[in-house]
């Protein structure tokens, strides 16, 4: 039913249209942005099943962009396959290409290690190792042979500032990380994918499992954080999406639907496919 | 109708089945608590000082005749099967008591255990001066002291001979221990080194040295030899000379029928007055035989002394087993769960490695005899002991060959173990430290070996449980009867790794049915069963206090 509304939609009001959307269907803001990710022509399959359907995409340096859409609908998948975490998948392939900063992350010469120390990840429950509050945060940093304390320290206390978490670990930075609290536990992530200067941070439905109050200070954060680093954020909760992001894309089904700017695409959506999910009515 | 609808419900409600289960826990309980308990009791009632009986046993040929010892067991059984053993009992008679008595006195009587029939024994006396003398050769003395003698004088007699006798017995210990030490350590450590002497020159003859070389070799040897057998000469000097003075006293004793003994006071253990024993002095006495029974060297075929060398052969025999076995198990574990292609083959694999765990353990020992023993045993013994051959180092059963024996016998528990606890890893946290730019290798290594530590604990802890108390294969790799050292010395290298060892498995069976003293023995086989129980038990507890110490470090969000 869905579906068949969908594609009416489609072939009655084609994609391309005004002068918002180029031949992508990308907002046009994205035009006067600096590229970070560009995703072109992305299919990609569990075994025979197809997760995601020639999805193109830029994604802005130093912005917010948020992925929306119901669940099982792609974007997950889509967002883990920036840092290529579908590697781990062994039945999953992937056509098209990946390009970050003009780079197709799948060339045989980029080393997956090496890549995901560029683009940082925090998923959807907090998951500190365990150990030490400290050395969960310096645990990138040794991966990569540093070991100087001064040098660690630094690094530690930076990215719990940075991470807004500071002023509530910096007298037990020895204790387990699991004594923190959730909400805690999800910045102490957020502290030790920053600690190692991703250009990229994955935040994948980072507020899923906090309360209202831990959400809200990851939403600051994620405000905080846009200054330095170019953020995507799936999530399930669209009033978050709207507060936290500059774009926005809804996903369906595995495919975009559409992307564009947020404050556009929650106050005037182009597709009826859009509109219907954002007011509620679907589902 | 009614009654069956309530019945009905009864057992909807589950409360049959939930009886049913807790009835069959208490009856597991029950008789674990009761076994322990039967050990416990049997062995270690064995040490406690019991009352010196004396009494008068009137001998089927009508004579009497005066006997002393220590009561056993008594039973009673129908009186016809006494009389088919060709006793004579009144006809009127149908049940007939026996008695076993210990009477001791091996060497006067050939007889160590005694049964009689009740009705031949006399009126029981517990003398206040009746004497138990624990002898380091033909077993407990049972009888009188009379008096005590130094260089052919009596010295001592009446009252003032049990204070003077002890402090005698005190002195002439001392000097068997320091004989003991002289000849286990000192003149051990000579042969070692004449030992040495004689494969080095060996050595020389395999290599084909000749001419100068050979000579000056040669004069060197000698050199050494004479210096050896210098030293040797002294010390043997020194061992004649404590011999002769832990000769000087003899006790003089008789026993109940009246003849006179004499006995050497370097033979005697301990002596004690069971009966003139107050309670504390008998809590001392208990202690102190405890403390002899695990510290002491097994005499008289193992049915009397101590069993130190058993307790510390399992010991060192189950560390070994578990440092050989925890690499190994965790590897494979670590290989099949995470590198390992999942399919056809590796689930055959994976069932292969169950089924492992459900051989019989005699045939680890029989494939521990063929390929470790004689294969690579002698295969080592070639290429770096040959100048020892034909006797052979590593070629023959030993501590080494024992633990890994064992170590491939428990290597099943400890994979599945560790394959069990790398399963339980959450993926989050796997993929928690990829992203942060970990290759797999660091993420294993880093995360989730330490997280999974526990679970290997858990392996490990029950192939220690499984390993302490296995016998079979043992007996064929390198368990022995009676080992002449400890597989750790001060000697280099210190851990004698070729070295036969004692086993409390392997005592117990020994003890209890290679016997020749039965009777003597039965009491040591209880004690030997609990110490191995208690061995085992502070060996699991040792190992569950590690792993909860990890589990307390690495207590995950789940937990």
């Amino acid at each position: 039913m869905e579906n068949a509304a969908m594609n009416d939609q489609a072939t009655t009001a084609p994609t391309v249209s005004s002068g918002m959307f180029d031949d992508d269907r990308q907002p046009l803001e994205i035009a006067r942005e600096k590229v970070s990710i560009e995703v072109r022509d992305l299919d990609l399959y569990y075994g025979n099943d197809q997760a995601l359907k020639s999805v193109n995409l830029k994604i802005a340096h130093n912005r917010v962009t948020a992925f929306i859409g119901p669940s099982g609908c792609g974007k997950s998948t889509l967002l883990r396959c920036f840092n290529r975490m579908n590697d781990l998948i062994d039945i999953c392939r992937i056509d098209g290409e990946i390009l970050i900063d003009g780079k197709n992350i799948h060339d045989k010469d980029v080393d997956v290690a090496e890549h995901r120390r560029r683009v940082g990840m925090v998923f959807q429950k907090p998951n500190p190792f365990p150990k030490s509050i400290f050395e969960n945060v310096a645990y990138g940093l040794r991966l990569q042979g540093v070991n100087d304390k001064r040098k660690l320290a630094e690094v530690v206390e930076r990215a719990l500032r940075a991470a807004a978490l500071w002023d509530e670990v910096k007298d037990r930075l020895d204790d387990n990380a699991f004594g923190l609290s959730g909400g805690q536990q999800q910045r102490l992530v957020i502290a030790r994918a920053i600690a190692i200067e991703p250009e990229v941070i994955l935040l994948d439905e980072p507020c899923s499992a906090l309360d209202p109050i831990s959400t809200a200070k990851v939403e600051e954060l994620i405000a905080e954080l846009k200054n330095d680093y170019t953020i995507v954020i799936v999530t399930h909760n669209m009033q978050q999406a709207a507060r936290v992001s500059d774009f926005t894309a809804y996903m369906y089904m595995g495919e975009m639907i559409e992307f564009d700017d947020t404050a556009r695409l929650f106050t005037n959506p182009r597709r009826k496919a859009t509109e219907d999910y954002i007011t509620g009515r679907y589902g | 109708m009614n009654n069956k609808s309530s019945m009905r419900q009864w057992f909807k409600s589950g409360d049959p089945w939930i009886w049913m289960i807790g009835g069959g826990l208490a009856i597991s309980l029950i008789m674990v608590v009761g076994l322990l308990l039967l050990i416990a009791v049997r062995g270690f009632g064995h040490f406690w000082p019991a009352p010196i009986l004396s009494t008068s046993v009137t001998t089927a040929a009508g004579e009497s005749e005066s006997i002393m010892g220590i009561m056993v067991r008594s039973e009673t059984l129908p009186a016809q099967r006494v009389r088919e053993s060709g006793q004579d009992i009144p006809a009127d008679q149908p049940l007939v008591t026996r008695h076993l008595i210990k009477v001791g006195n091996r060497d006067l009587t050939g007889r160590d255990f005694v049964w009689y029939l009740d009705s031949a024994l006399g009126e029981l006396h517990y003398p206040e001066d009746a004497l138990r003398i624990e002898r380091r050769e033909w077993g407990n003395f049972y009888g009188f002291a009379r008096g005590l003698e130094r260089g052919g004088e009596v010295v001592a007699r009446g009252e003032a001979l049990w204070p003077q006798l002890l402090q005698a017995i005190d002195r002439a210990n001392e000097l068997h221990q320091r004989i003991q030490t002289l000849e286990r350590v000192e003149i051990g450590r000579i042969n070692r080194k004449m030992e040495e002497l004689r494969l080095e020159r060996r050595a020389l003859e395999l290599e084909g040295v000749s001419g100068a070389e050979l000579a000056a070799a040669e004069a060197d040897f000698a050199a050494r030899q004479a210096e050896l057998d210098r030293r040797f000469a002294d010390i043997q000097a020194e061992r004649r000379e404590l011999m002769e003075q832990s000769a000087r006293d003899v006790l003089i004793a008789e026993t109940a029928s009246g003849r006179e003994v004499r006995i050497q006071l370097n033979n005697i253990v301990m002596a004690s007055r069971n009966n003139a024993t107050g309670l504390l002095g008998k809590i001392g006495f208990y202690g102190h035989r405890i403390g002899d029974f695990l510290s002491g060297y097994p005499r008289e075929a193992n049915t009397e002394g101590g069993i130190f060398p058993a307790i510390f052969g399992t010991v060192t025999m189950v560390l070994i087993m578990s440092v050989l076995v925890t690499p190994f198990g965790v590897l494979a574990a670590i290989y099949l769960r995470e590198y390992a292609r999942q399919g056809m083959i590796l689930k055959l694999i994976r069932v292969s490695v169950y089924n492992l765990a459900g051989v019989p353990s005699i045939v680890f020992g029989v494939f521990g005899l063929g390929f470790f023993v004689y294969l690579l045993g002698g295969t080592i013994d070639d290429l770096f002991y040959p100048e020892r051959l034909p006797a052979p180092t590593f070629g023959t059963p030993g501590l080494f060959w024992a633990s890994l024996t064992l170590a491939l016998l428990t290597l099943p528990v400890v994979i599945v173990s560790t394959e069990e606890g790398l399963a339980r890893i959450p993926r989050t946290i796997r993929e928690g430290s990829l992203a942060l730019g970990a290759t797999k290798w660091e993420t294993l290594w880093k995360v989730v070996v330490p997280l999974s530590a526990p679970a290997m604990m858990t392996g490990l802890i029950l192939a220690v449980a499984r390993a302490a108390g296995e016998v079979a294969p043992l007996m064929l790799v390198g368990v022995v009867k009676l080992a002449p050292s400890l597989p750790v010395d001060g000697e280099f290298p210190y851990v004698h790794l070729e070295r036969k060892i004692m086993h409390l498995g392997f005592h117990i069976y020994d003890v209890g049915f290679q016997s020749p003293n039965v009777e003597a023995a039965r009491p040591l086989v209880y004690a030997t069963a609990l110490t191995l129980v208690l061995l085992i038990l502070i060996l699991n507890l040792s190992a569950i206090a590690i792993r909860n110490r990890l589990r307390e470090k690495y207590r995950a969000e789940g937990d």
